[in-house]
């Protein structure tokens, strides 16, 4: 009988101590999942509330201001409907220009600028990040317009 | 013209193929004579494939830009060596490397095969065949890369300037040995199910085939990382990126495979287990085989989008991991497994090991293919970030260090009381968390991480080396001594690489500025003043080159010399890092953009011994490569049968 209760508790423990690791698992994948938006959903206001999340769009023309004094850049990314401003302190990639295709990660303040943790333009200059070609894809004709860069498309 | 014997010899080795695979199946009705067939079939497909290999190589030294794939990878101006490595460094040459590579291992495993029964070595070289078929049938109908381009062009695009390196070099060759190493491991596992059977000398034959797979596959991994740390400029050695997942998982299940192969060995013990671990770690490098190749994921390592070429990878990857795991499951019932042991043995702490490292593959697996799948559903576009992959990995690789560090113990202690073996641990216990603890004070700031790791640190390589002389006195022969310094040495790597990645993921300095010539930049004792800017012109490039001096506490060590280029080819700028390497840290300056003027953005790092990661890495490598060779002492003084 002893023997029995013990493989009982034995038992129960295990299943407890798994669900507790089960649980946090699940937990900690949740909150790690990194949403991509466009900006014309970001406008919509279709975005993660108070969470770090991806947007990506092309580097609009113009709109790129470096700080001289610090590694503070400004710039706005569009998907040709809607841009969103972006604020980033480091330093950007090589492949980074205006008319690029980039994915930017990162939090959409108060102010509806998105502060940027981390900026992807990468490996190729005739890259367009999928989610950013994505989002593009129902403008073709814009596109084709206004940037070689989806030839591979 | 040699492009032409290339392809005339590809397709010979397609058909040679086709003769290892058909023989059994067919011939064996017909005649007697399909085993030496099928012996001589398996040793002529390396020649076959090397030598269409080498007119490949041949062809892109003399720029021959008739052919599609030496144009898109290749230019006049690229210097010599990289026309040699540009061969395998897009996806048709990679995936001709990829079956030069299969056929060698099939010819080695044909010649080393002699000691098993004739009638299991037919079927496995079969196997092996089978893989070789499918892999060429793939390169011959959509990856060609002696297709012809349909008007010549003066002069090729060039070779993505990222791989104009020597890490590309010896990357990926190493890596595909150790991916394709374990196609030996695969096939043999299939042959046990197909034969019913998994004997105590058949795990002894496999076991130095995956550790050598293992040491090829924890070279090419440690090979990339040090590329990555060098070449693309963010000074970061892992970013748990897809592509990256898709090595890690395969060496994860085979560092799980060559544990369970020793208990195999000597008790008969887990037998199915390591069958379904040796499907499982193949299945998971054509896995990665198919992300990178497929175009699913883009970075470095895909070259286009072709979803011929994703629907055929996927279509063998299902026949290969579907038939093995349909077999596994109607005929692993047959094998019988001896499953009876104690909870405080050594089987069992390899069981734990196992499931710990089969734990962590599967939560990488879900981390890089879930986006994949909600992607493919049209759901939503997510990815996971590298929180999610610290979060979960690492509490999971934390028992599993501590075991590794534990098991030695527990095999002195064998004949020892329970007594005996708590005072050990009680007392190693003690010094070593002193030892851990005293060691804080070289470190500017405490904190848990690093403690642990320096304690996991001391810990294995302690109990280890403890081990290794306690075996020496116990049995006082120097066999003992060679039969087990592999297995010393690849633990002692392990231990070095958690303590280099624990002190650098904690202890690093990472400084984004912008300066201008003149300055100086203080981190830590050391300062970096920017005192140069020039520019010059390279082979196929224009470079800007700036000078740092490096002063530490006051005094000149070194200059360095971070790098901007710009590759006339295709216009594309590139980050070359100054880096001034060292044991105890690694100095690190990139050059990030022209501000204005004269002012640049600037990072600068402090690593401090991020080289024991790889340092960790070589020791696992040679450790696994001394294991084979004491291996086939071992077998040497007691043969197979």
């Amino acid at each position: 009988m002893k023997k029995r209760t013990l493989r009982i508790y034995y038992v129960s423990f295990i299943l407890v101590a798994l669900s507790i690791i089960f649980f946090l698992f699940i937990k900690t994948f949740n909150e790690n999942l990194l949403f991509y938006r466009s900006p014309s959903q970001i406008t919509a206001g279709e975005f993660p509330q108070d969470y770090i999340f991806r947007v990506g769009g092309v580097v609009l023309d113009g709109t790129l201001v470096k700080s001289k004094t610090s590694t503070n850049v400004k710039f706005a990314i569009t998907d040709y409907e809607k841009k969103v401003d972006i604020s980033y302190n480091g330093i950007l990639p090589d492949l980074f220009r205006e008319g690029q295709g980039v994915v930017i990660r990162g939090r959409l303040g108060a102010d509806g600028v998105f502060y940027a943790e981390e900026v992807l333009a990468k490996h190729d200059e005739t890259y367009m990040p999928p989610e950013v070609a994505d989002s593009l894809k129902m403008k073709k004709k814009t596109i084709e317009d206004t940037t070689k860069s989806m030839s591979i498309y | 013209m040699i492009s032409y014997i290339g392809s005339f010899l590809i397709l010979l080795a397609l058909l040679n193929a086709s003769l290892l695979v058909l023989s059994k199946p067919v011939l064996s009705k017909i005649t007697s004579g399909y085993d030496a067939l099928i012996l001589s079939t398996s040793k002529l497909q390396f020649p076959l494939v090397l030598i269409a290999f080498i007119c490949l190589i041949i062809s892109f030294v003399d720029d021959d830009f008739s052919l599609k794939y030496i144009s898109s990878n290749s230019n006049s101006a690229l210097p010599f060596f990289y026309k040699i490595s540009a061969t395998w460094a897009g996806h048709e040459g990679s995936m001709l490397l990829w079956c030069l590579i299969l056929s060698f291992w099939t010819f080695m495993a044909s010649i080393y095969s002699k000691s098993l029964d004739i009638q299991f070595r037919i079927k496995f070289l079969s196997v092996m065949g089978f893989l070789n078929l499918g892999f060429l049938l793939f390169l011959v109908f959509t990856s060609n890369p002696f297709e012809k381009n349909i008007s010549i062009p003066i002069d090729g695009k060039d070779l993505n300037p990222l791989l104009q390196d020597f890490g590309l070099i010896v990357h990926p060759p190493m890596l595909y040995m150790g991916y394709v190493g374990l196609s030996v491991v695969f096939s043999f596992a299939v042959t046990c199910l197909l034969q019913n059977d998994f004997k105590k000398e058949w795990a002894r034959w496999i076991r130095p085939w995956a550790l050598m797979s293992w040491s090829f596959l924890t070279l090419g991994i440690a090979l990339g990382s040090w590329w990555a740390y060098y070449e693309l400029g963010w000074g970061g050695w892992w970013f748990w990126d897809p592509v990256e997942n898709a090595s890690f998982m395969p060496w994860l299940i085979t560092t799980a495979l060559i544990h369970s192969l020793i208990t195999c060995e000597q008790k008969s013990m887990f037998k199915n287990w390591t069958i379904l671990l040796s499907i499982m770690a193949f299945s998971l490098s054509l896995l990665g085989t198919f992300l990178v190749r497929s175009g699913i994921l883009i970075s470095v390592h895909s070259f286009a989008n072709d979803p011929a070429r994703g629907a055929f990878i996927l279509l063998f990857l299902t026949i290969v991991v579907g038939g093995s795991l349909l077999i596994y499951f109607r005929n692993s019932p047959k094998i019988k497994d001896n499953i009876s042991f104690d909870f405080f043995s050594r089987e069992s702490f390899f069981l734990i090991n196992n499931i710990l490292l089969v734990t962590a593959t599967f939560t990488i697996l879900l981390g890089t293919m879930y986006p994949l799948f909600l992607d493919l559903l049209g759901l939503e576009k997510i990815s996971v970030g590298v929180p999610y992959y610290n979060a979960v990995f690492l509490p999971i690789m934390t028992p599993l260090a501590l075991l590794a560090g534990y098991i030695p113990i527990l095999f002195l202690s064998k004949n020892k009381d329970k007594k005996y073996l708590i005072n050990h641990l009680f007392m190693s216990l003690l010094v070593i968390l002193f030892l851990s603890f005293f060691s804080m004070i070289f470190f500017d700031n405490f904190n848990f991480s690093t403690l642990l790791g320096v304690f996991i640190f001391i810990w294995i390589s302690f109990n280890i080396i403890y081990d290794l002389i306690k075996r020496y006195y116990v049995s006082n022969t120097r066999n003992v001594f060679f039969i087990n310094i592999g297995m010393t040495l690849a633990h002692l790597g392990l231990a070095v690489f958690i303590l280099g990645a624990t002190i650098v993921e904690n202890n690093k300095i990472e400084k984004e500025i912008v300066a201008k010539i003149g300055e100086t930049i203080k981190i830590k004792n050391y300062a970096f003043k920017f005192t140069n800017l020039s520019q010059y012109e390279g082979p196929n490039y224009t470079g800007i080159k700036a000078q740092f001096l490096v002063y530490e506490n006051n005094t000149l060590i070194t200059e360095l010399y971070p790098e901007k280029r710009i590759y006339a080819s295709n216009d594309m700028p590139m980050t070359e890092a100054g880096i001034d390497p060292g044991l105890s840290r690694d100095l690190y300056i990139t050059l990030g953009s022209l501000i204005n003027d004269d002012v640049w953005s600037i990072r600068i790092y402090h690593k401090p011994f991020i080289r024991l990661i790889w340092l960790g890495a070589l020791m696992m490598v040679l450790g696994g490569v001394l294991s084979v060779l004491s291996k086939r002492k071992r077998m040497k003084i007691a043969p197979l049968r």
